[in-house]
């Protein structure tokens, strides 16, 4: 065995804090499994946080003339539902498997800069307690995810300029901790893992990183003209003064089209990992499955304007968007065939983590297509503002990104935890949510079609929507319940105390099953050489003349490495200062609507945190 | 058991590509910077011409005042190329004198923009008067924020080689903020290209928007 040391520093400056167990560890960790499982568990809360909400509004819309919310609660509640879900949820649980799996997958020691990615989550963290916090200070934003102008920026109430702050802090977050994933995919591979022997989810992490990079800068800026006009009174959406409220609708959409793919990519290097583990099959076209999702994330900077056919673009902007939308099925469709062609003649076991994906896959099919009919302009100048389009994008995202995020729970939870979860509550949980969710999301369809607006409050009997919408509710209901079967679950399995039999319950095909479940602190006693695509499974069996599979013999496939080998493994330590200097980063944003000694006070804040950072003793002193 | 105890000045990590890790964040992270200033300069066309009153950019710009601080800019990037050559040489001295130079350069820079700002102000523009103060101050206060973070940058380097803080490749962080400084020049020129010298030419009533 080799032996890790984690040395404190003793140079000069503060000394770096040397624990890496206990509670105030997980203040000070930069080990990437740490920052994972908080990445993990804070979205999840936001999860439960963010389905709260969607309880609220299905309840005011369960029947006609509700008086649960009155309008203005209606449009915070909606408004936090969808930031929370998209920049607090699928983001982040992305951001943590990404974390958790990414090093791991290549046969990485930890990420590029481990003190880089402890800022990126606590400057997430904050910048979600920071929104959050808008409910009591004078109301949460309430002009949708979108934040349309002049509507955001005319608003009396505060929330809005909480949303713009709120976004561009857990924005820092996410580029910063893009930055620093493409940098690992790109940078930290083992001996022999080319690109094309990268796993499919490594894959889709890399572009979801360079999605991120190239996207979040727009709407940064699309943020700062916001926050200036509100805050400042400048006129860059103020058509009384020439400006023009459509360029906040290119900027946001340049960003939150792109942010589609950032949050379904992962899902689906997902699907690609967890399909052919339980078909014990390769995956069928690996390289297309790669460069269908390559090519989706170029294409999906050139469909933005498909979400504002209704704004009067025009025809030929219209035409361009509606083909290149239609287009951007294609890479789609590839993928799907893949994954299909996957299943064919496999040996499938229908574990809860395989009932997820197939179930994931079916769902965003069904979303796929209603997208295709987005991409009609005619069809769509009906669809637009009508709870068709929440069918829609809801089938994609809840139905793809969130199975897929469940999936990847049940696939990865031996790996993280090193037990089980109960298989059949598992699948308890997914015969429920996809009941609940088709309950919940597919009744939308006719009730957007029936010309049911989005974001109406309440709605009069006479329109004939009541049926429909009980249906709905009830839905969403059952998906709630199906969550709490898998919180018992988890909650079980912990009290359990039941280790794993072996570190590799699936019979698993990529590097991060090779180690120990939960892996040691460094991840590898020794870092693996890669010789092929799935380069664990070839480590344990190989083809006989016949094609048939057959076990390497035993000793070959024992990857613990013999004692001679062994040699000292050095990892940093951790350090207060990612900590201090996002702190300073909420105390500024709070500044800037309150008082400008608190941004001043903040930007110290930062400042020390990042000159302590940079003169930290090194560990190698 | 082997515990070893680490050497000083142990090997940086090989890499995949054989870049450093820092330089190739550096690329992503300026790629990313492109974006950010491609769209201020994309408001900022978008809305020239479409102010409905003055002072309008013919009424407030000083060409001439501009080149003079833009050509300072642009000494700094020579002069930076300069304190990493000497960094490379390991000759400190001259590494801080020409990190201190391209400081300087800087704030000569910045203080012109200071004094642009405020000889706008009162001739009655401001970023509220009409959207020609508002794109060009929220543009150029972009670019200005961007070179006082580079001139932070620059004089951390220089007290850090004054207290021996320097890793063992001293030129390595001088080329990284070297790469900032000369990424922050470049979209100057840009900047200053599409804000100055390109003539407004008509100035009516807002156009389609």
């Amino acid at each position: 065995m080799a032996s890790i040391s984690v040395v404190a520093g003793r140079g000069r400056g503060i000394r770096r804090p040397s624990a890496l167990t206990g509670f105030w560890s997980w203040f000070t960790t930069i080990d990437h499994k740490k920052i994972g499982l908080l990445y993990g568990v804070t979205a999840f809360v936001f999860f439960i946080i963010g389905g709260l909400e969607a309880l609220l509004i299905r309840s005011q819309l369960a029947g006609p003339d509700q008086t649960i919310l009155n309008a203005d609660q209606y449009n915070q509640i909606f408004t936090m539902h969808g930031l929370t879900m998209i920049f607090l949820f699928v983001m982040p649980m992305s951001a943590a498997f990404f974390n958790y799996l990414i090093p791991l997958m290549i046969g990485a020691r930890d990420v590029a800069f481990p003190r880089i990615n402890a800022f990126s989550y606590w400057l997430f963290l904050f910048g979600g307690l920071f929104l959050y916090s808008s409910w009591f200070l004078g109301g949460a934003p309430n002009g949708g995810w979108f934040g349309y102008a002049p509507n955001s920026t005319t608003d009396p109430t505060s929330g809005m300029t909480f949303y713009a702050l709120g976004l561009l802090l857990t924005g820092i977050a996410s580029t910063a901790g893009a930055v620093n994933l493409g940098v690992t995919v790109i940078n930290m591979r083992a001996p022999g893992m080319s690109f094309f022997r990268l796993p499919v989810f490594v894959w889709m992490g890399l572009v979801t990183q360079l999605l991120l990079v190239f996207s979040l800068p727009i709407i940064t800026v699309g943020l700062f003209e916001l926050l200036f006009d509100r805050r400042w009174g400048t006129h860059f959406f103020d058509p009384t003064q020439g400006g023009d409220p459509i360029l906040w609708q290119h900027l946001f959409w340049l960003f939150g089209h792109p942010e589609v793919y950032i949050l379904i990519l992962p899902a689906f290097g997902i699907f690609s990992e967890v399909l052919p583990v339980f078909s014990r099959k390769p995956l069928f076209g690996y390289q297309f499955v790669v460069f269908s999702g390559i090519s989706i994330g170029f294409i999906g900077f050139g469909v933005w304007a498909h979400h504002m056919f209704a704004a009067g673009l025009g025809p030929v902007a219209n035409t361009a968007f509606g083909i290149t939308t239609a287009i951007i099925a294609i890479p789609t469709g590839v993928k799907i065939f893949n994954w299909m062609a996957t299943l064919y003649r496999g040996d499938i076991q229908f574990t809860a983590a395989m009932l997820f994906s197939v179930g994931g896959v079916a769902m965003f099919v069904i979303g796929g297509l209603s997208g295709v009919t987005h991409a009609v302009v005619p069809a769509d100048y009906q669809q637009t503002d009508t709870y068709y389009i929440v069918a829609h994008f809801h089938y994609v995202l809840f139905g793809g990104a969130i199975f897929g995020l469940f999936s990847a729970a049940y696939y990865w939870w031996p790996k993280v935890f090193g037990q089980l979860l109960s298989e059949g509550m598992g699948k308890l949980h997914f015969w429920l949510m996809i009941l609940g969710f088709n309950l919940a999301f597919g009744p939308m369809h006719v009730l957007g079609l029936q010309g049911m607006i989005r974001r109406e409050y309440t709605y009069p009997e006479s329109l004939g929507l009541t049926f429909w919408n009980e249906i709905s509710t009830l839905g969403a209901f059952v998906i709630a319940v199906s969550i709490l079967v898998f919180i018992v679950n988890v909650v079980r399995t912990r009290l359990r105390h039941e280790p794993l039999e072996t570190s590799d319950p699936w019979d698993a095909r990529t590097l991060e099953w090779m180690t120990s479940s939960p892996p040691p602190v460094h991840n590898f006693d020794e870092i693996p050489t890669v010789h092929s695509l799935d380069e664990f499974w070839h480590r344990k069996y190989a083809e006989d003349k016949s094609g048939k599979l057959v076990p390497v013999q035993a000793g070959a496939a024992d990857l613990d490495t013999p004692a001679h080998t062994a040699h000292a493994i050095h990892l940093p330590s951790p350090s207060y200062w990612p900590f201090v200097a996002a702190l300073g980063l909420p105390i500024m944003a709070y500044g800037v609507i309150y008082s400008w000694w608190l941004v001043g006070l903040g930007a110290a804040v930062t400042l020390v945190g990042f000159y302590g950072w940079a003169l930290e003793p090194s560990v190698a002193e | 058991m082997a515990d070893v105890a680490i050497a000083k000045g142990h090997d940086e990590h090989e890499t995949t590509t054989g870049l450093p890790h820092t330089k190739l964040a550096m690329w992503l992270f300026l790629s990313s910077e492109c974006l950010l200033f491609g769209a201020l300069i994309t408001t900022y066309v978008l809305y020239r011409g479409a102010s409905t009153k003055g002072p309008f950019p013919s009424d407030v710009f000083d060409i001439a005042y501009t080149s003079v601080s833009s050509f300072v800019l642009l000494a700094s990037s020579l002069t930076m190329v300069l304190a990493l050559g000497a960094a490379q040489k390991r000759d400190f001295m001259r590494m801080r004198l020409w990190l201190v130079t391209t400081a300087m350069l800087g704030m000569t820079f910045v203080g012109g923009q200071v004094f642009e700002f405020t000889a706008f102000y009162r001739e009655g523009l401001s970023i509220t008067t009409n959207l020609f103060g508002t794109t060009f101050f929220v543009l150029t206060g972009f670019h200005g924020v961007h070179v006082t973070v580079g001139i932070l940058m620059l004089l951390s380097l220089t007290g850090m080689s004054f207290a021996d803080r320097l890793p063992e490749d001293p030129a390595f962080p001088v080329e990284m903020v070297g790469l900032y400084w000369h990424f922050v020049d470049i979209v100057w020129i840009i900047i200053f290209t599409v804000v100055y010298l390109i003539p407004t030419g008509p100035v009516g009533p807002p156009g389609g928007g």
